[in-house]
């Protein structure tokens, strides 16, 4: 039985019949074609997956689409300003915050909510803010000096 | 200086994966796409006595049920690549007919029009099994045990002796002869993007396109035509975005194979993407192995000779490389250190486990905590600081290439500057005058060494199992673009931007105006493929080969519409010029009104190749150069790490202190990508060193199945990595490269190792076995068994 909802994301309102069921990764990868939010382990363990829902980061692997009725949503593809990148963008960038690419969508929203949150953040609470996302190949290090560079931005 | 290589050159990958908007299988979507989901075995090993699809056939979405009778000799086996003296090699079939032998193996596949109803039936597949008795532990499997396979009448995959020397008298001449278990534990990869495929098959064209997260398409596309009997030339691998390997892409996959002859039944597309649970249990695992370390020495702290006998854990089936990872422990036992005698002896066990194969250095991770263990150990019996042991042993950096009793020659090499550089970071001495301090005062502080060295650029041919070259094709298009396609099969390491810094520089264009195009088979010439750090050392020498070639090819057309032999022509910056005595003879030899021209840039020279409207006799239009390098041996970079940490006497818990790393890597293209690489392999190390560990029970079950219970470093968990370098260039390749992607998971782990049973060593703990848990490290200060 599909249910109506209706769900912001990045700015653009969107009216969906959607299986009560369907994970929110997947309607924002699936029915919207937004495939920057990754799916790394479907337990809200890795944080590839991670989104903002009215500016709070969410693992949106584990939650239903139809719990965001009524919410705005931001992903990786909403996250640079008119043309601008997110200082969080720029500094894994700068830093070499990346590899594969494949965490680095969810990386860089937590990066961005530890900011709102903490916008000088120590090297400690950097990694503590990070805690949640699960990078494998860059062993972390520039990741921390991307926010770092951020926060000197923003 | 040149403009971008040996410079910090931000990627040019960046921009697509920091915006969301680069494409991994999952993001490739095409129209009608079929899912699928597989069912797999519950048990570690059981019969199959019957299957039951008929519900799940049914259910909603669902277009088609398939199981092992159904498939038949319709798709080839698995393949495995090893061809070791004696190996058996099991029949792997791409879906289990009548025998299970690992929990995890598929069953049977459900393809349905949407993923969540190909997973809703799977549930409704009944299967009978008749669980039989598993095999778990590699020494028991040796001995008898419960046996994987009734037919081979044991459960060994193979033996194999190496090394030389007369390790017998080497021994025996010993002043002292240590001897010490070790175990190098099962590790799950972990690439956080699982693997996935996505097959299309074109009826008409009879054309199988697939796209798949490996680091090996152009051998994966062999493998696959020889699997589902279609003409290599009718299939296309496609890598496109591939989140991370290390190691666990470096295969051939049922599931590979499996959905691309979905895809061909139904003429449809059809997409599989495995789920993390299905990653842990089904993908392959690395390292394995127990061994019995027996090393000789003199009193002086000369090492005499090092035997290892070692059981290594194949798993139940063979996957491409599964059998070769112990030869090359085998390989690399020497370590940095002159040792005149080396014996390996393996037995190759199979279990009722997944395969382990190439993880992240693939067999030289075991032979580095073998022979840097077994120093440590050495020092400790003769009362020596590790340092002292080691530098001991060490061939000056006027012995390269250097013979070891493993039957290598190392290219080049200067232990002694690296270790020297490391202490000198770390302030080696003060660090020990403080951590006697701390001892007085009762606190468990630890310092480790490692000095390694490893194998990269992997390899002469001779030492693979299908070609150990790589290629590369550099082209100058008619507006003036460069466009290098790579048989290398980048994932992460960056180089669409470090080839792109090469032919940047030696074309002198600029970055922005080169291409670097890898991972489709249609495309790119064969290739290769990215793994054993042979990336750049291969990859990249082929592409400056290339390079070469397409410069003088430009240079001759230069010449021509210069008006000049080619030998009159320079090439700087970008711009063919006559030379400047030259130019002075045919400013003066023309007598037409026109000042004839004396340079001439490479853009214009591209264009005019293209054009082909003045070009020299013989000259072959168009402007592209093409380059399969083989190398002539191994590269060999190595190092010293250096760490420091203190145990919590109340918890066990182990806090890093410092961690200082000296690597070699011979030349650098790009310094910033260098340190990513080593702080990746270092918190992988510390990953194996304290967190990781793949645990099955006694019936061979994954406990370790999510990532709720199998550790993954977190980045609270990492202390600040303080790297450095020398620069050593190998003289193997033209530009002294020699490979830096497994260093930190080669030279790290012993270090850490090393560190904690230093901690421990006044309550006379001489050796730990990984991961180093705080659970163990409390019972053995609290004396709880």
């Amino acid at each position: 039985m599909k249910k109506a909802v209706s769900i912001t994301v990045n700015g653009t309102t969107h009216h969906s019949e959607i299986e009560p069921r369907l994970l929110l990764v997947h309607y924002l990868r699936d029915v919207l074609g937004l495939t920057g939010t990754h799916v790394g382990c479907e337990t809200s363990i890795c944080g590839a997956c991670t989104v903002m829902i009215d500016g709070q980061s969410t693992k949106s692997c584990t939650m239903f689409a139809i719990q965001a009725d009524g919410s705005s949503v931001t992903t990786i593809e909403g996250l640079a300003a008119n043309g601008a990148l997110h200082p969080v963008q720029e500094g894994f960038w700068e830093r070499h915050g990346l590899q594969c690419g494949y965490c680095t969508p969810g990386m860089i929203m937590s990066g961005a909510q530890l900011l709102e949150r903490n916008p000088n953040p120590s090297v400690e609470e950097i990694r503590h803010g990070l805690e949640g996302n699960l990078c494998r190949c860059t062993g972390y290090q520039h990741i921390v000096e991307a926010v770092q560079h951020a926060a000197g931005k923003s | 200086m040149a403009k971008y290589v040996g410079q910090r050159v931000k990627r040019t990958e960046d921009p697509r994966l920091i915006t969301g908007l680069g494409h991994y299988v999952d993001d490739i979507k095409l129209p009608d796409t079929l899912y699928v989901a597989f069912l797999r075995s519950m048990y570690a090993h059981a019969k199959i006595k019957s299957i039951d699809v008929s519900e799940a056939s049914h259910a909603p979405g669902v277009v088609a049920v398939y199981t092992g009778a159904d498939i038949g000799s319709k798709v080839g086996p698995v393949p495995c690549a090893g061809a070791l003296p004696g190996l058996k090699v099991p029949d792997y079939r791409v879906l289990a007919t009548d025998h299970v032998v690992f929990a995890g193996q598929p069953v049977a596949a459900v393809v349905a029009t949407d993923r969540y109803a190909a997973r809703d039936a799977i549930d409704l597949i009944m299967v009978d099994y008749e669980e039989l008795p598993a095999v778990v532990d590699v020494e028991q499997a040796a001995k008898g045990g419960p046996l994987v396979y009734e037919e081979y009448g044991d459960n060994i995959a193979y033996r194999l002796t190496s090394g030389e020397g007369d390790i017998e008298a080497a021994l025996k001449a010993s002043d002292k002869v240590i001897k010490q278990k070790i175990v190098h534990q099962r590790l799950i990869p972990i690439a956080m993007e699982p693997r996935g495929v996505l097959a299309r098959y074109y009826p008409g064209e009879q054309e199988l396109t697939i796209w798949s997260s490996t680091q090996i398409p152009h051998l994966l596309r062999t493998q696959l035509a020889i699997m589902l009997g279609v003409p290599e030339n009718k299939v296309r691998v496609i890598a496109p975005e591939v989140g991370g390997g290390f190691g666990s892409k470096l295969n051939v996959y049922a599931e590979e194979a499996l959905v691309g002859w979905i895809s061909m039944q139904h003429g449809k597309p059809a997409k599989w993407i495995e789920t993390r649970r299905e990653n842990m249990q089904a993908t392959i695992h690395g390292r394995g192995q127990i061994g019995y370390i027996e090393i000789g020495c003199k009193n002086d702290g000369t090492i005499t000779g090092l035997r290892y006998n070692v059981f290594a854990d194949m798993g139940a089936y063979l996957q491409l490389l599964t059998p070769a990872i112990p030869t090359l422990t085998g390989l690399m036992l020497s370590g940095c250190y002159k040792i005149a005698a080396i014996q390996m002896n393996v037995t190759a066990v199979f279990t009722n486990k997944m395969s382990t194969d190439a993880y992240r250095g693939a067999g030289r991770p075991e032979a580095t905590q073998v022979i840097e263990r077994a120093m440590d150990l050495v020092a400790a019996e003769l009362g020596k600081d590790v340092v002292e042991v080691r530098r001991k042993n060490f061939p000056a950096s006027t012995e390269f290439p250097f013979k070891t009793a493993t039957g290598l020659f190392y290219d080049s090499g200067n232990y002694e500057l690296a270790l020297d550089k490391a202490l000198g970071m770390a302030d080696y001495k003060s660090m020990r005058e403080a951590q006697k301090k701390a001892r007085d005062q009762g606190r468990l502080v630890g310092i480790g060494v490692s000095t390694y060295v490893e194998i990269c650029a992997i390899g002469p041919s001779q030492a693979t199992p299908a070609g150990g070259w790589e290629s590369a094709t550099v082209r100058i298009e008619p507006t003036g673009k460069v466009t290098i396609l790579t048989g290398a099969s980048p994932h992460g390491q960056g180089q669409e931007t470090s080839f792109a810094q090469l032919a940047a520089d030696e074309l002198g264009v600029d970055l922005n105006d080169v291409t670097v195009i890898h991972g489709d088979t249609s495309i790119v010439q064969y290739g290769i493929g990215t793994f054993g750090s042979r990336g750049t050392a291969v990859g990249g020498t082929a592409v400056f080969n290339a390079i070469q070639k397409l410069k003088e090819k430009a240079t001759q057309l230069a010449a021509h519409l210069l008006g000049v032999e080619a030998a009159a022509v320079s090439f700087k910056e970008g711009r063919f010029s006559v030379e400047a005595a030259m130019a002075a003879t045919v400013a003066n030899s023309g007598g037409s009104k026109s000042e004839p021209r004396t340079s001439i840039s490479i853009q214009e020279v591209a264009l005019a190749a293209h054009v082909a409207h003045k070009i020299p006799p013989g000259f072959e239009p168009g402007l592209s150069a093409t380059n399969f390098f083989e190398p002539s041996n191994f590269t060999f970079p190595f190092g010293t790490h250096i760490v420091q940490v203190e145990i919590d006497k109340e918890t066990g818990e182990i806090q890093f202190q410092r961690y200082v790393a000296v690597d070699d890597c011979g030349k650098v293209l790009n310094p910033m990508l260098v340190d990513g690489q080593v702080h990746g392999g270092i918190v992988q190390s510390i990953g194996q060193a304290l967190y990781e560990e793949a645990v099955y029970d006694e019936q061979g079950q994954l406990l370790t199945g999510t990532l709720m219970d199998y550790a993954l470093p977190k980045a609270t968990m990492i202390p600040w990595l303080e790297l450095d370098r020398t620069e050593t260039p190998s003289p193997v390749n033209p530009m002294g490269v020699k490979g830096i992607g497994e260093a930190g998971t080669i030279g790290a782990t012993p270090a850490i190792v090393n560190a904690v049973v230093d901690a421990l060593s006044p309550l006379g703990v001489r050796h730990l076995d990984m991961p180093m848990k705080p659970e163990n490290i409390w019972r053995i200060i609290n004396k709880v068994n």
